[in-house]
């Protein structure tokens, strides 16, 4: 099972490489990952997607709070979240092909990025299932290359990870 | 005040209160060593790195302080990482401080660069990397509190040498803050669902791990043991956080536990766990483990609750805090019948006569027995004689049994005991290690003998690695291999070299007058006891089977 994990850290050199390496450290399988500065730049926001039971969730979570520079942690259900991630799928598609391809990406909401004579690429953004749809249908025209983000995310309504700051780990526990 | 990076480090490590720093010199710690010639700071100079980190573990273990080890970059620092994930699997505070090459060069694979902070980051609670000197001491002072404080652990700080020769402005700490840990709402009602289950078992025990150490936390679960009258077993790193002599005490648990020990974990129907981690050498088959019982697991690690063992009630924080709660809420409890069928299998296992022979669990016997009300420091090393020391020393209090459980590093003892020794000068350090872990880090003799440490150093020699030879014997259909060493080691002359008084044994007679003559002078010593090869370590539960499934050897 996929579940999705927000994850606030400070901005240090190195951050990533530790939580990265607490993940394949302990054998916790890591689907996709994607980090960014966020708008305070002493923090950047990682945004994990692991999978496992509610058991290994829970160690994951865990195992997070423990390291130094991380500040909050925020499970992203699909019920109460959104969760988006970007694809680019360049196909070959010249000639007749193009049209069909374009009428295609019109039915996904995809938008053009390039054109030349014998490709197309395009930009999707959606979840996860929206994407390899995409992909499927793009495939019998065959997909040169696809390159993917990995999820990001963001709590519905008021709920954000800023709540969870105050529970403070390190001040209590860690430290 | 202006200062050197230097300079600072000195300061910050004095205002920490620490007064002892093991380590060994090279090129980029140099402005660190040159601050530190002129300071009320004692650096121990060791002979290898690896002795410099096991010292610092050692002296941490002993003192309950934080250790620290100093290391040049490059093989400097390589050379502590078998030191510091040691400290790391048992969650010894120790903060290494570690050169590194300018911040210009780094990257460059410049001469003795090596990034230790990526090298280490799985064998640290934290570590940090100073680019920026006027971050250095405030650097310090949060390593300090991150490996001292929650679950403990090892921290390593790198400096560059242009950090260390920079000047900046220093400021005093003016108070030191000091952090503890708060009841909180939810603990509350987990402790009443705690309190109502051990009320209401039968049969319950409790194994005190390695944080009950840490904690400080002997007399709260003395108190508890002798309210609720539970029979206490203890894993390897809990030895003497319950005393080895008391009533209640069982004696160990685990793969090689005493067989009394496992079946009353194992019979039980409540399981107190203070402080364990429940590493698969103390559980076996994990599931087995748990069967039929309600498991309280007590532990300062959040993650630790359901990690290896899933806990019916989980109660996270100090140790100290939480059993004294229980105990205000437990009523007393006899729990005659429970007793009647533990004495009963006592009185099964109750053998052993080989009186006056010169085996190992008669040479730690009679030790256990000659050191008795005194004030004495056990450090072990890995393999045979660290489990027949476990089994038969009577540990009786926190802090005097010191070994290394996690990692399992062989060449841990004598540099640990060497720390040990520094820390408690008051107290006589008793280092025990096969010929192999001996082997390997014994040169440690010459920073011994170098301060006149009275240590004493057992050497359990079968000229082998006994362990390995055990587990071939046993899985391996005696197919002995790169176990069974050629005898021609003569570990008194080694001694000798070092000006260290030794003396090898054959017989029971020679031990006593040996070990009587070593414990009543103040000089380093070393008795290397000569034992039978055939030597096992029994009882030995099978390592994923159930803990009271002895394997017949």
């Amino acid at each position: 099972m996929k579940h999705v994990l927000s994850i606030l850290v400070h901005n240090q050199p190195g951050v990533l490489v530790r939580v990265a390496g607490m993940f394949s450290r302990r054998g916790f399988n890591i689907h996709s990952l994607a980090v960014g500065t966020t708008y305070d730049l002493e923090s950047s926001r990682i945004t994990v997607v692991v999978c496992g039971d509610d058991g290994i969730l829970e160690q994951v979570i865990k195992q997070l709070e423990k390291l130094i520079e991380v500040v909050a942690i925020q499970i992203l259900p699909s019920e109460s979240a959104v969760r988006r991630g970007m694809a680019m799928i360049k196909v070959n598609a010249g000639g007749d092909k193009r049209g069909e391809v374009l009428k295609l990406a019109d039915v996904f909401r995809a938008s053009v990025v390039d054109v030349s004579e014998h490709t197309v690429t395009f930009e999707i953004t959606g979840d996860e299932d929206k994407i390899n749809a995409f992909a499927d249908v793009l495939a019998p025209y065959k997909i040169m290359e696809l390159v993917r983000t990995g999820l990001v995310g963001l709590a519905r309504g008021d709920n954000t990870i800023h709540q969870y700051e105050r529970r403070n780990f390190h001040e209590q526990i860690v430290l | 005040m202006k200062l050197t990076g230097a300079e600072v480090m000195v300061q910050c490590l004095t205002e920490q209160g620490v007064d002892t720093v093991f380590g060994y010199p090279g090129g980029t710690i140099l402005p660190f060593y040159d601050a530190m010639n002129n300071s009320s700071l004692r650096h121990i100079l060791t002979v290898h790195e690896q002795g410099a980190a096991h010292a610092a573990d050692g002296y941490a273990r002993a003192s309950g302080k934080v250790g620290v080890c100093i290391a040049t970059s490059g093989p400097g620092a390589t050379n502590l990482v078998t030191g510091l994930a040691a400290a790391f699997m048992d969650s010894i505070p120790v903060v290494a401080i570690t050169g590194q090459v300018p911040t210009t060069m780094i990257g460059r694979d410049t001469f003795q660069e090596i990034d230790i902070t990526g090298i280490t980051m799985a064998i640290t609670k934290h570590n940090f990397i100073v680019k920026d000197v006027t971050k250095l001491a405030d650097t310090i002072r949060y390593a300090f509190r991150i490996a001292a404080s929650g679950r403990s652990g090892p921290v390593l700080i790198d400096v560059p040498r242009d950090i260390q020769t920079s000047v900046v402005d220093f400021e005093p700490l003016a108070e030191f803050e000091k952090y503890s840990w708060a009841v909180g709402g939810e603990i509350l009602s987990k402790i009443k669902t705690a309190v109502q289950a051990i009320q209401g078992a039968a049969r319950p025990v409790i194994v005190v791990g390695g944080g009950a150490v840490a904690a400080d936390a002997a007399d709260e679960i003395r108190a508890l043991a002798e309210k609720i009258n539970a029979p206490v077993v203890s894993t390897l790193m809990g030895l003497g956080s319950f005393s080895g002599t008391h009533p209640l005490f069982l004696g160990l648990t685990g793969m090689h536990g005493c067989k009394v020990a496992n079946q009353a974990v194992w019979e039980a129907d409540v399981m107190i766990a203070v402080g364990s981690r429940f590493s698969d050498r103390l559980t076996g088959d994990r599931d087995k483990y748990v069967e039929d019982k309600t498991v309280i697991h007590i532990d300062i690690d959040p993650a630790e609750i359901d990690k290896n063992v899933a806990a019916h009630i989980g109660l996270t924080g100090d140790l100290k805090i939480i059993v004294d709660l229980l105990n205000g809420q437990l009523n007393d409890g006899q729990r005659s019948k429970w007793w009647m069928r533990i004495r009963e299998c006592q009185q099964d296992e109750a053998v052993d006569g080989d009186e006056k022979q010169l085996s190992p669990s008669w040479v730690f016997s009679h030790i256990a027995e000659e050191t008795f009300g005194k004030e004495c420091i056990f450090v072990t090393d890995v393999g045979q004689h660290q489990m027949w020391a476990a089994q038969n020393l009577k540990i009786e209090k926190p802090r005097t049994w010191i070994t290394s459980g996690g990692l399992g590093a062989m060449g841990f003892g004598l540099p640990a005991a060497m720390g040990a020794q520094f820390a408690k000068p008051d107290k006589r350090v008793i280092h025990f290690a096969g010929d192999g872990g001996f082997k390997m880090t014994g040169a440690e003799l010459y920073t011994i003998a170098a301060h006149k440490l009275p240590v004493i150093s057992v050497i359990i020699n079968n000229h082998g690695l006994g362990m390995i030879r055990q587990l071939q014997h046993v899985f391996f259909d005696n197919n002995y291999t790169s176990c069974e060493l050629p005898p021609n080691v003569d570990f008194t002359v080694f001694a000798a070299a070092f000006g260290v008084h030794a003396v090898a044994v054959n017989s029971a007679v020679e031990f006593v007058q040996a070990f009587k003559q070593a414990l009543a002078s103040n000089q380093p010593a070393v008795i290397v006891v000569n034992i039978s090869r055939e030597e096992l370590v029994t009882p030995m539960a099978h390592p994923s089977g159930a803990i009271n499934a002895f394997i017949d050897m």
